[in-house]
Parts: structure tokens; C-alpha cells; sequence
């Protein structure tokens, strides 16, 4: 029974190990500045945690492999534990954990402990149930006014933009969010509702859109393509129906984009969402 | 010296045993089985309301794997059960998210804080530290029935929003469903239950109905729910600890308790902390939504195109960090005992004593205190301030070390053991598989900067289902298989458990490996269906891999189901000591009686896991055995003091 | 090896079993714990305060000297005073003098009520002046006042102060029932059970000692 329990273990072990290695299922291709570090910041956690899952559970059915009662009625060791070991494993997982948690904190340092550099492409990110409104400076690169009594769906105000401000005159707003390539993105994200979460696996990135706060965030995509853009917080009826897009766009293609008077933007945009899913050229 | 000496002498001038004595046994069924002051009825009583529980939220979750597998898909018979919230027997989105919050619930609440600690607690630690009862037998039975009233509310829930036929046939009879309406904030909006999630983040369960389907009344009774079984916990926590501070029996000092006892005790300390603040925001979340206050809910919110000008100023966030205050310290409520019960197991069947018997008791007591100040790791993209997102995240992995040396202290009990593969024995084992397999993920999901990614895909669902749906039912199993014999006087049924034991731990792993993948693809929690994202389609086998094992793994369920029945009333014949374990409970019949020592005091003369002790007549030594019979032992005796760094188990007490 | 010197003996330390380690009986150690507790459900109602306090642009300051403060301080006075003769009788019952522990109970609960009642008259001319748990009565006169003074003023000031005084009015009333019940019975009961009901009344006030400062002194209105 030992024995079968013991290969049985080892089994788990070996299947799930591949699951992991297999490569069968893992992120899709990362498409920010800091993508790469965070994939190496993984592969070295999941390699340090595999590692110890492995070697515990081989651990496990050596004992149960080995230690089965025996016939003869002889007796187990005698030991009430060894205080030098006990310290020894408490130290090396310290070590460990905490080496591996110092670390784990430079992509989140990176992204959020300073300011968008100057000159970040800008966009409002305005959350509402089930439905994402994304709202553009447009040409002159100023936000217009919004208030949130302006707001109203029925005549397609979806962020409150009010029309006494001039700035707001060329804004656009739409439910897909374009960003340029190789330049940073400043994101402020707020919701009129309840709690939503932008989550586009491609970006390595995803943060909480909360009533009531205005939430800034940036980041610098480096690729172009087309992504599918998820709700990840429990928003009601249809969160899992709160979808939308992510394009990133060659700079010059942004920059035209942007120009572009407001009867044709919306137009643009339908266009592009014609692009095939994911990187160009890649099997989505 | 005697074994048991009359209870008179046995203690202080003050109250001591006396306030919980009661000397006579009830009679007449309801005081013996119903309101019974008995723990160790209460204990049956509450595990029996786990066990209804889980099964409960099981059938939810294959409810819920059957949504995700074949979206279209009708099932007639749902259709005839809840008309609304499966129309024609096809499950509607907010019918599945209502499955989502009363499984996780249920789960989380009525199961796996009530059997480890109220149902096993509450029968196994007066007797395992020799007292007859509980320090308050009244306050422990007001604890359970408020527990099952807050089932009760919670089960309502369920019913009063919606389901429109439901709310007819109760309109003409007792008018439930216009109280609903009235008092509750409305029912009426087609679904079943609440939808907010375990969680319950406002603003969503905050506003009421008008944030849609499942807000109102349903969602009332959720957090009443909630409130009512922090008031149940409290109580039972405060009794908890002083039934082990003060009852502790002549001998049973600390460090000779048994670790079950060590976790349960470590529970109620933090079921003691944890709940108040849980109770306070449940309050504060029922003012939200029915005086206008607003805690929750900030100004200026445009709601289905309505702009609310009744509320304003409050914070979402708040609502998040009063709720993982409470939760962090949850989930290890949920897993102490199991990681109690595991240890006890182990030793008993490795016939060894176990390995750093100190060194546990600092472990459990490390995890609850730091549990106090990591719960920022479930808010790091909440928007909360990222500096304190990093201070939560190293400690979160600081939290990790004394799991591992608990972990360590298990294999190395097994290690030069004489194991006895017995069916309690398999599912501790099971319970260090996959409490490692699932406790090293938590490392993962523990970085800030990896939970960019991770933090609400199904990566955190299958961390939490190791970890917490599967260890820590796998604690309760072994805890069932081990103790029946003395909660009902008869044995379980080997064979029948080793034919539940091998497909559930096979199951359980394929149900829950497989998510880590779909997390890594990115797939989100809580969705009704995938097939609004194509980058989620290369999942699509994963997903049947699981729901196939889910099924599989819940029909298995009910061999044990079976078994638990079966032998009630057939089982073999257990004797005292079936296992030829050590502690106090192994000391008193099968059952035990009214009193558990049949109003004597039991002497306890040594640490709890006296196994393989060289020269011993047998290879275990109780508790109670006096030294007298134990002393042609002469190695016990200096257990202590051999080679320097071998710790007894706290034979010094009381004497340097 | 001295083979019986470890292990045959009870240990007769307080921890060993068999004694109360802090020689309290179970009722008076189950009141510490759940005054512990109860400490968290107060504390996170207070710390919730500051969080909305503090995250708000503004916070209103308006309790006037009179009658807000005046009786604010009256009513602390009340309870101080009761803590008192709570002493007291918790020192005549120490000594045996049942019927001076009833008076001195007696005294307690009339502190006790006096707050209550002063607390009742000032929460019912908050609410005529138009404070609400949800904000402000439009058209009161605190409407029109904070809409001048404190233009930004997070509404939530109503909804904290009630909420938070409150629940402590409710365990002010719990425990003059309470007392009610151990005077009544006071040829019955215990020492301890006085002793033990006295734990509860200093708690009590105790949190209003963070209650007063952090909801009325910090909001005292000086221009008035
Ligand atoms: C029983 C319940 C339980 C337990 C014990 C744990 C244990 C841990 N949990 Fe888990 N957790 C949950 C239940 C539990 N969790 C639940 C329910 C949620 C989700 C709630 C929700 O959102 O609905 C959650 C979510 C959750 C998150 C949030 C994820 C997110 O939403 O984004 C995080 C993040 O840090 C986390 C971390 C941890 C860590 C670090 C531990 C650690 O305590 C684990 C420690 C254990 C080990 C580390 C394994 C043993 C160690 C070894 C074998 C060492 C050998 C190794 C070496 C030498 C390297 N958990
Ligand atoms: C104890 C906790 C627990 C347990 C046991 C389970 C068990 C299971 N869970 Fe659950 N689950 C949660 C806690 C738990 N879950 C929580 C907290 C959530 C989050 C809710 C939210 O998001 O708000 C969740 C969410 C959740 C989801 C996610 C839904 C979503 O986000 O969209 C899914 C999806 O498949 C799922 C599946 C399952 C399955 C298939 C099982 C089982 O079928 C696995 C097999 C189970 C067993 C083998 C146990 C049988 C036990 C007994 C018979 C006990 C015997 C009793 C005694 C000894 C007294 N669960
Ligand atoms: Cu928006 Cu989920
Ligand atoms: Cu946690």
C-alpha cells in the first residue's frame, strides 16, 4: 500500500511538473518593456517553487517507500527531532523566500513607484458595467471637462464630456483601447459604478478600476498587434461579457489616428479591429 | 499513584470543573440530542451540519463545472427547480455567479470553519486535556444554533430574490417574499441568490438593485448571514480558550498537549481577532444598504445610467481591507486544524514520536501571528498604496517558513517510521501532498509584481483548492476515519475508504493541477462562460479534463457518504484504543460517557506522542499510563536529555 | 540516568494542568476574551473613521461648545463617575457588604442612564438640527450651514457618528441591564460575577475614552 501510494505521488509529481514544462499552456508573448523581466521573474519562481513541490513530494514517497511497518514487529526510531536540522531548514527557506520576494519586487517598482515620463501617450479609461469607454485628448492633447451629471448612455455621453469646454471639442471616446508602440502609455482609470479590473494577458498588467478613485498607471508596449482586453474583478451580470480590445500601433499610425476629426475616428477604429488577433503573423 | 482520582481534590480553591458540571445526564430526547449542553453532542451536531454543507456546495460546484463545460446546454430538471434562475434548464449567467458566491460561502464558512473546530474541536479538545466538558456548555450550544441560523439565512438567500413561482406560492402562505420586498430591498429581479462573490466587494454588493440581478434582497441576507456566523464564531473562540487555558487536567501542562489541541487552541485566538472586524464591516455594509449610509460608496456614481446623488464620500477599499483582515486570518482558521489533525495522525500511525514537537507548536503560533499581517496580499491591484503592497509581499513570504518547517517536521516523522498504511493514515498523507502542492503557489501569487498577472486567474483558484478545498477536507477526512470509532463505537469500513481514498486523491489533484494552466493562459475567475475570448480556447480541453474529474471525484463522494451511514449502524465493533494511540481520548470508552471520565480526573504523566519507546512493553505509551508500569523504560525517561539536541516532549515543564 | 526525576511527576507549576494558570475562574477569563474582542469590532469601527476621515477632501467640524461639547464632557464626567462607584462596589462586595455593592451598583447604572439620556437629548438635537446617518436633511439648518463653512465636507460625518456612538450607546444600555440584573440578585451571585460585571462597565467606558476625543473633540467647532 506504502509503495503504491509512494509511486503514485511520484506520478502526480511528474504530471504535473510537465504540465508546467510542457509549454502547452503558458502566457501568451509578452508585448511590454517590462514583460520580459516579469517572464524571467516567473521562470525563476516557478523554477525555485518546483523544485521544492518536487523534492518534497519525492521526499514523501521515499518515506512511504521505505517505512512501511514491518513483520517483524521492530520499532521506529526513538527521536523526538533534531533542533540543529529544524533551524537548518528554517534558515535556508528564509533565505530563500526572502531573496525570491526582494526580487519579486522590481517590475512592481518599476511600474508603479514613479511618475508616466513626460510625453506618454494619455488615455481616460472610464469603466462602467459592462462596457469600456476609453477616452482620447484627441488633436490638441487636452482632456475636455467631464461631469459625471453630463453623463448619459442614451445620447452616447458615456464619460460626461461637457460640451462648454473646448477642450473637449475634438475628444474622442470609444471602446477600444489604441496605444503606440515604443512609447509610454499613461492610463487613468476610474469607474462609474462599481469595481472593474483591465486585464490583457499580453501586457503582463492589470489593475483594479475603482469607483471614486482615479487611478494612474503607466506602461511602454513594444509590439504591435491586436488583444483581447478582459474584465477581471466581479463586476455583475455580464463581467464575463465585458470584453474589448487592445491595439498597439506603429507611432506614426497613433499619431494619424489622433489627428483625425471625429466623424472619422470611430470609422478608424471599426477598421482596425478588422486585424487579425495577436502579433502580426502569430497563431492566436 | 492512581489513574484517576475523584474530581473533589483535584483542584484550586476556586471554581474549577464545578461551574461545567453538570452530574446527571439529561433524559429525554430533545435536551440529550437537540439543545443538548453535551460537547460532544454539539460536535456531532455541528459536523452534521458541515456534512450537509459540503455536500451542498459540492453539487453546486459540479452545477457550476457543467455551466462552463456546455454553456447551451439544458438541463431539464434545473429548469423545473429554479424557473428563473435556469429558464428551460439553461443556466443563466447570474444563476451561475449565484453558484459561484453561495459554493465559495458555504465552503468557506459552513464547512470548513465549523467541522475542524466546532465539529472536531468541540468533541475531541475537552477530552484530550482531560475535562468534562466545555468551560460554558451553554454559551457552546447558543453557538451552534446561531451557526445553523446563519445556514438557515444563508439557504434562504438563495430563494427570496427571483425565482418567481417560489415567490407566488410563498406570498399567499407566509408573505417571505413581500417581507423581501419591504424590508430587504426588493426581490423580484429574476435569479437565484446573491452574485457578489464570497468577497462581497462593494460598490457592487453595496448599492442594492439597482447594480442589477442578485443585489437585492438576496444580498441582504448574505451578509446577515455573515454576521450572524461571526457572532456564532466569537462565541465559540471565546469558549474554546478557556476550556484550554483553565481545564487543562492535573499533568497536562502545555507542552504535553497533543498538537490538535495546540490548533485548535491557535484558531480560536484568531477566530477571537479575526471575526469582530469582519462582523463590524458587515455592518457597516448593511447600513450601506439600508440606512444610506455610505462607507462603501463614493460620490458621483452613474449606476444603469442613473446618477445616485444619495451617496457619497465613502471607499470601495475600505470595504477590502476590513474584509482580508478578517480573511487572511480565515484561511488559516480553515487550515490549522487539518494541519492539528495531520500531525496527531501521523505520529499515531508512523509509531513515532513526532519530529520537533516544539518546533510545531512555534510554527502554528508563527503562521497566526504573522496571518495578522499579510492580508494587503489580496489587494495589491486593488489600487492601494503600491509601498505597502511590498511590505505586505515579503512578509507574505516570510509566512512560508514556518509552513515549511512544519512541512519538514512531517516528512521527518516519517522518516524511520514503521507506518501503518490505515485509511486516516492515507489522507494525512494526502493532506502533506497537497497542502505542499498547494501552499508553494501562494509564493507565487505572494509578489507583487507576479500578481500583476496572476491575481484573478484561475492560478489563485487552484492555489486556494489545493491548499484550502482539498487539504483541508483532506484533514477533515482523516480526522472522520480516525475519530469515528470514538465518536460512534464502531469502526468505519476499511475497504469502502480505501476505494473513497484512491480516486479522490487522484481527482482532486486533476480537477485542480490542470487550473494553474489556465491561469498561466490568462482565463479569468468568475466567469459564466470562455467563449467570448478566443485567446482562451486552447484551454477548452483543460476545462473538460476538470469537469470530468470534478464529477467523477464528487460521485465518489458518496461511497463515503455510504460509509459514514453504513457504519453507524454496522460497523465492526470498536474497542477503546482501535489504533493503539496515546492521548486521553483513547483512555475512556467508545463512545465516551456523559461526563468523559465518568466523573473522575484523569492523571496525565507525559507528552502525547510516546511512540516506538525502546523497552516499553508495547511500542506506545499513554498519556495516562503511570511511570511506575512505564518505568521499566528506562530510555523514556531521559528522552529528554539524550544527545543534547533531541527535544523531549516537554518533559521539563515545571521543573528548571 | 535519574529515571523518575522527569517524567513521574505532576508538574505543579500554574501551567502544569489541574489549576487556573491565571487564577481566574472560566467566567472571568471568557469576559477578558470577549472584551478583547469586542475591542477589535470598536476598533475597526474606528479605524474605518479615520480611513474615511482622512481619504476625504474635507471633514466638518461642528459640534458647537453648547450643547455638543458640554455634554459631551457631562456625559464623560457621568461615566468617569460611574467607573467609580463601580469600584466601590466591587470593593464593598470584596469585603462581604452586599447590600453598599447593590447601592454602589445602584450609583453605577444611575451614571449610566444619566449618559444615556444626556446622550439621547444631544443625538435628538443633532438630528433636528438635520443630521442624518446619510448625510444632511436638505432645507435643515446644518444644511445650510455646512454648505457655507464646509463646502467639501465629506457626508459620511453623520453615517460615522452615529454608527460609532451608536453601537457604544448600545453596550452602554446592555451593561446598565446587566448591572440591573446583578444588583438585583446581588444575595445570590458571586464576588467574581460582581467583579466580572464591573469588567464589563470599565470597558465600556474605557471605549469611550477613544470615543470621545476621536469623534467629538476632533470635531469641535472653535468659530462658533
Ligand atoms: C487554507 C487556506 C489557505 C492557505 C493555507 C493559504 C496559504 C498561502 N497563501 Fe493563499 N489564498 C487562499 C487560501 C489559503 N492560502 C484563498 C481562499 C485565496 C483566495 C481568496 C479569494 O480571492 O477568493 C488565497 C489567495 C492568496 C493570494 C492572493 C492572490 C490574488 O488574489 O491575487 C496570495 C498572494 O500572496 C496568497 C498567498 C499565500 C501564501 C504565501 C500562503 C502560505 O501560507 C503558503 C505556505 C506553504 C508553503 C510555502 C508550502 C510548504 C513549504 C515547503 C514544502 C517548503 C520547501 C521549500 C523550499 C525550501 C523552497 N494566497
Ligand atoms: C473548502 C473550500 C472549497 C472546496 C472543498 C471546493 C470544492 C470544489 N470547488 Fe470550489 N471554491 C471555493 C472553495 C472550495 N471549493 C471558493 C472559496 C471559491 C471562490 C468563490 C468566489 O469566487 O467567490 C470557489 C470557486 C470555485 C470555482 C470557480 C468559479 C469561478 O470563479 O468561476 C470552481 C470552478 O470550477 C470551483 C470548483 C470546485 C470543485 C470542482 C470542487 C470539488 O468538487 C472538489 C472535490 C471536493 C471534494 C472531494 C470534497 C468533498 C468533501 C466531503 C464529502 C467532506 C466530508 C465531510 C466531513 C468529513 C464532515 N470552485
Ligand atoms: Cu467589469 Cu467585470
Ligand atoms: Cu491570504
Amino acid at each position: 500500500m506504502g509503495r503504491a501510494l509512494a509511486a503514485l505521488i511520484w506520478v502526480i509529481t511528474i504530471l504535473s511538473v510537465w504540465m508546467f514544462v510542457s509549454g502547452k499552456w503558458w502566457f501568451p508573448p509578452a508585448i511590454t518593456e517590462h514583460g520580459p523581466a516579469y517572464d524571467r521573474q516567473f521562470l525563476i519562481t516557478i523554477i525555485v517553487v518546483g523544485v521544492a513541490f518536487a523534492l518534497s513530494q519525492i521526499a514523501l514517497g521515499y518515506m512511504l517507500w521505505r517505512y512501511g511497518a514491518r513483520r517483524d514487529g521492530s520499532r521506529g526510531i526513538y527521536s523526538h527531532g533534531n533542533n540543529r536540522v529544524e533551524l537548518l531548514c528554517m534558515g535556508v527557506t528564509f533565505v530563500v523566500f526572502v531573496t525570491v520576494a526582494l526580487f519579486g519586487q522590481t517590475v512592481w517598482a518599476r511600474l508603479h513607484f514613479h511618475d508616466a515620463p513626460p510625453g506618454a501617450a494619455r488615455v481616460n479609461v472610464v469603466a462602467q458595467q459592462f462596457q469600456w469607454n476609453f477616452h482620447y485628448p484627441g488633436a490638441d492633447g487636452q482632456f475636455g471637462r467631464t461631469d459625471p451629471a453630463k453623463i448619459k448612455d442614451a445620447d452616447l455621453n458615456f464619460v460626461g464630456l461637457d460640451d462648454a469646454d473646448a477642450n473637449g471639442r475634438d475628444d474622442q471616446v470609444v471602446t477600444t483601447l489604441v496605444m503606440p508602440e515604443g512609447r509610454d502609455v499613461e492610463l487613468t482609470m476610474t469607474s462609474k459604478d462599481v469595481t472593474h479590473d483591465l486585464w490583457v494577458p499580453e501586457l503582463r498588467f492589470k489593475q483594479d478600476v475603482v469607483p471614486g478613485l482615479n487611478i494612474r498607471v503607466h506602461f511602454k508596449p513594444v509590439k504591435t498587434g491586436r488583444f483581447e482586453l478582459a474584465c477581471a474583478e466581479l463586476c455583475g451580470q455580464l463581467h464575463y461579457k465585458m470584453k474589448s480590445y487592445l491595439i498597439v500601433l506603429p507611432q506614426a499610425d497613433y499619431d494619424a489616428l489622433m489627428k483625425l476629426p471625429q466623424a472619422q475616428f470611430q470609422g478608424r477604429i471599426t477598421e482596425l479591429n478588422k486585424l487579425p488577433l495577436g502579433l502580426p503573423g502569430q497563431q492566436y | 499513584m492512581s489513574e484517576a482520582v475523584p474530581h473533589a481534590d483535584s483542584h484550586g480553591p476556586e471554581e474549577g470543573h464545578a461551574a461545567a458540571h453538570h452530574h446527571t445526564p439529561p433524559s429525554g430526547f430533545i435536551r440529550k440530542y437537540i439543545f443538548s449542553l453535551d460537547h460532544k453532542v454539539i460536535g456531532i451536531q455541528y459536523l452534521l451540519l458541515a456534512l450537509f454543507s459540503v455536500f451542498v456546495g459540492l453539487i453546486m460546484s459540479v452545477l457550476m463545472r457543467l455551466n462552463l463545460t456546455w454553456p447551451d446546454h439544458k438541463w431539464p430538471l434545473l429548469g423545473t427547480i429554479f424557473k428563473a434562475g435556469a429558464p428551460g434548464g439553461q443556466m443563466s449567467p447570474e444563476f451561475y455567479l449565484s453558484l459561484v458566491t453561495m459554493h465559495g460561502t458555504i465552503m468557506v464558512f459552513f464547512v470548513l470553519t465549523t467541522a475542524p473546530q466546532g465539529g472536531f474541536g468541540n468533541y475531541f479538545l475537552p477530552i484530550q486535556i482531560g475535562a468534562d466538558d466545555m468551560a460554558f456548555p451553554v454559551l457552546n450550544m447558543l453557538s451552534f444554533w446561531t451557526t445553523l441560523l446563519g445556514l438557515v439565512v444563508l439557504i434562504t438567500a438563495i430563494f427570496v430574490e427571483g425565482s418567481t413561482a417560489f415567490s407566488i406560492s410563498l406570498h399567499a402562505k407566509s408573505g417571505l417574499a413581500k417581507f423581501a420586498e419591504t424590508y430587504l430591498g426588493g426581490g423580484g429581479s429574476g435569479t437565484i441568490g446573491p452574485i457578489g462573490g464570497w468577497t462581497g466587494y462593494p460598490t457592487l454588493s453595496a448599492l442594492g438593485k439597482i447594480a442589477g440581478p442578485g443585489q437585492g434582497a438576496g444580498a441582504t441576507l448574505w451578509i446577515t448571514s455573515i454576521a450572524i456566523f461571526c457572532v456564532a464564531s466569537l462565541l465559540g473562540a471565546l469558549n474554546f480558550i478557556t476550556t484550554l487555558l483553565n481545564m487543562r487536567t492535573r499533568g497536562m501542562s502545555l507542552m504535553r498537549m497533543p498538537l490538535t489541541c495546540w490548533s485548535w487552541f491557535t484558531t480560536a485566538i484568531l477566530a477571537l481577532l479575526s471575526f469582530p472586524v469582519l462582523l463590524a464591516g458587515g455592518i457597516l455594509l448593511l447600513l450601506d444598504r439600508h440606512a444610506g449610509t455610505s462607507f462603501f460608496i463614493p460620490g458621483n456614481l452613474v449606476v444603469s445610467d442613473q446618477l445616485l446623488t444619495q451617496h457619497a464620500g465613502g471607499s470601495p477599499i475600505l470595504w477590502q481591507h476590513l474584509f482580508w483582515f478578517f480573511g487572511h486570518p480565515e484561511v488559516y482558521i480553515a487550515i490549522l486544524p487539518g494541519m492539528g489533525a495531520t500531525s496527531h495522525i501521523l505520529s499515531t500511525f508512523a509509531r513515532k514520536p513526532i519530529f520537533g514537537y516544539r518546533a510545531m507548536v512555534f510554527a502554528m503560533f508563527a503562521i497566526g501571528l504573522l496571518g495578522f499581517f499579510v492580508w494587503g496580499h489580496h489587494m495589491f491591484i486593488s489600487g492601494m498604496s503600491p509601498y505597502s503592497g511590498m511590505a505586505f509581499s515579503v512578509l507574505t513570504l516570510c509566512i512560508g517558513v514556518p509552513s515549511a518547517v512544519k512541512t519538514f517536521n512531517w516528512l521527518g516523522t516519517l522518516w524511520g517510521a514503521r507506518i501503518r498504511f490505515t485509511v486516516p493514515m492515507l489522507f494525512a498523507i494526502g493532506f502533506v501532498s497537497l497542502f505542499v502542492a498547494g501552499g508553494i503557489t501562494g509564493l507565487v501569487l505572494g509578489q507583487t509584481s507576479l500578481d500583476l498577472s496572476m491575481h484573478d486567474t484561475y492560478f489563485v483558484l487552484a492555489h486556494f483548492h489545493l491548499v484550502m478545498g482539498v487539504a483541508a477536507i483532506f484533514g477533515m477526512f482523516a480526522g472522520i476515519y480516525f475519530w469515528f470509532p470514538k465518536m460512534f463505537g464502531r469502526m468505519m469500513s476499511d475497504t469502502l475508504g480505501y476505494i473513497h481514498f484512491w480516486p479522490t486523491f487522484v481527482g482532486v489533484y486533476a480537477i485542480f493541477v490542470p487550473m494553474h494552466a489556465m491561469g498561466l493562459v490568462g482565463m479569468p475567475r468568475r466567469y459564466a462562460s470562455f467563449a467570448e475570448y478566443v485567446f482562451l480556447n486552447k484551454t477548452h480541453p483543460l476545462v473538460m479534463l476538470v469537469t470530468v474529474a470534478a464529477i467523477v471525484t464528487a460521485a465518489v463522494q458518496l461511497i463515503f457518504l455510504f460509509n459514514f451511514f453504513w457504519s453507524l449502524f454496522k460497523g465492526r465493533r470498536a474497542g477503546d484504543n482501535p489504533w493503539e494511540a496515546t492521548t486521553l481520548e483513547w483512555a475512556v470508552p467508545s463512545p465516551p460517557p456523559f461526563d468523559n471520565f465518568g466523573g473522575r480526573v484523569p492523571t496525565v504523566y507525559r507528552g502525547a506522542y510516546e511512540f516506538a519507546v525502546p523497552d516499553a512493553p508495547e511500542d506506545y505509551v499513554m498519556q495516562t499510563t503511570p511511570d511506575e508500569r512505564a518505568a521499566n523504560a528506562p530510555a523514556l525517561a531521559g528522552a529528554g536529555e539524550q544527545g543534547g539536541e533531541v527535544t523531549g516532549n516537554g518533559h521539563h515543564d515545571g521543573h528548571h | 540516568m535519574s529515571t523518575h526525576a522527569h517524567v513521574d511527576t505532576v508538574p505543579a507549576a500554574d501551567w502544569g494542568g489541574g489549576t487556573l494558570p491565571y487564577r481566574v475562574g472560566h467566567r472571568k477569563l471568557g469576559m477578558w476574551l470577549f472584551i478583547v474582542s469586542d475591542a477589535l469590532t470598536f476598533s475597526a469601527l474606528l479605524v474605518g473613521y479615520s480611513y474615511v476621515r482622512l481619504s476625504s477632501a474635507e471633514w466638518a467640524t461642528p459640534f458647537a461648545f453648547s450643547p455638543s461639547i458640554l455634554f459631551s464632557t457631562t456625559m464623560t464626567l457621568c461615566l468617569l463617575s460611574s467607573s467609580f462607584t463601580m469600584v466601590m462596589a466591587v470593593r464593598a462586595s470584596a469585603h462581604g457588604r452586599r447590600r453598599a455593592a447593590r447601592r454602589w451598583i445602584g450609583g453605577t447604572m444611575v451614571g449610566g442612564l444619566a449618559f444615556l439620556v444626556l446622550h439621547i437629548y444631544e443625538w435628538a438635537h443633532l438630528i433636528e438640527e438635520g443630521l442624518r446617518p446619510f448625510g444632511l436633511n436638505p432645507g435643515s439648518h446644518f444644511a445650510h450651514e455646512w454648505a457655507e463653512r464646509w463646502p467639501h465636507a465629506s457626508p459620511l460625518f453623520g453615517a460615522t457618528f452615529f454608527a460609532t456612538t451608536g453601537l457604544h450607546m448600545f453596550h452602554v444600555f446592555t451593561g446598565v441591564c446587566y448591572l440591573g440584573v446583578v444588583a438585583m440578585r446581588i444575595r445570590s451571585v458571586k464576588h467574581e460575577d460582581v467583579e466580572i460585571s464591573g469588567l464589563y462597565w470599565h470597558f465600556v467606558d474605557l471605549v469611550w475614552m477613544f470615543v470621545f476625543p476621536l469623534i467629538y473633540l476632533l470635531s469641535v467647532d472653535f468659530k462658533a
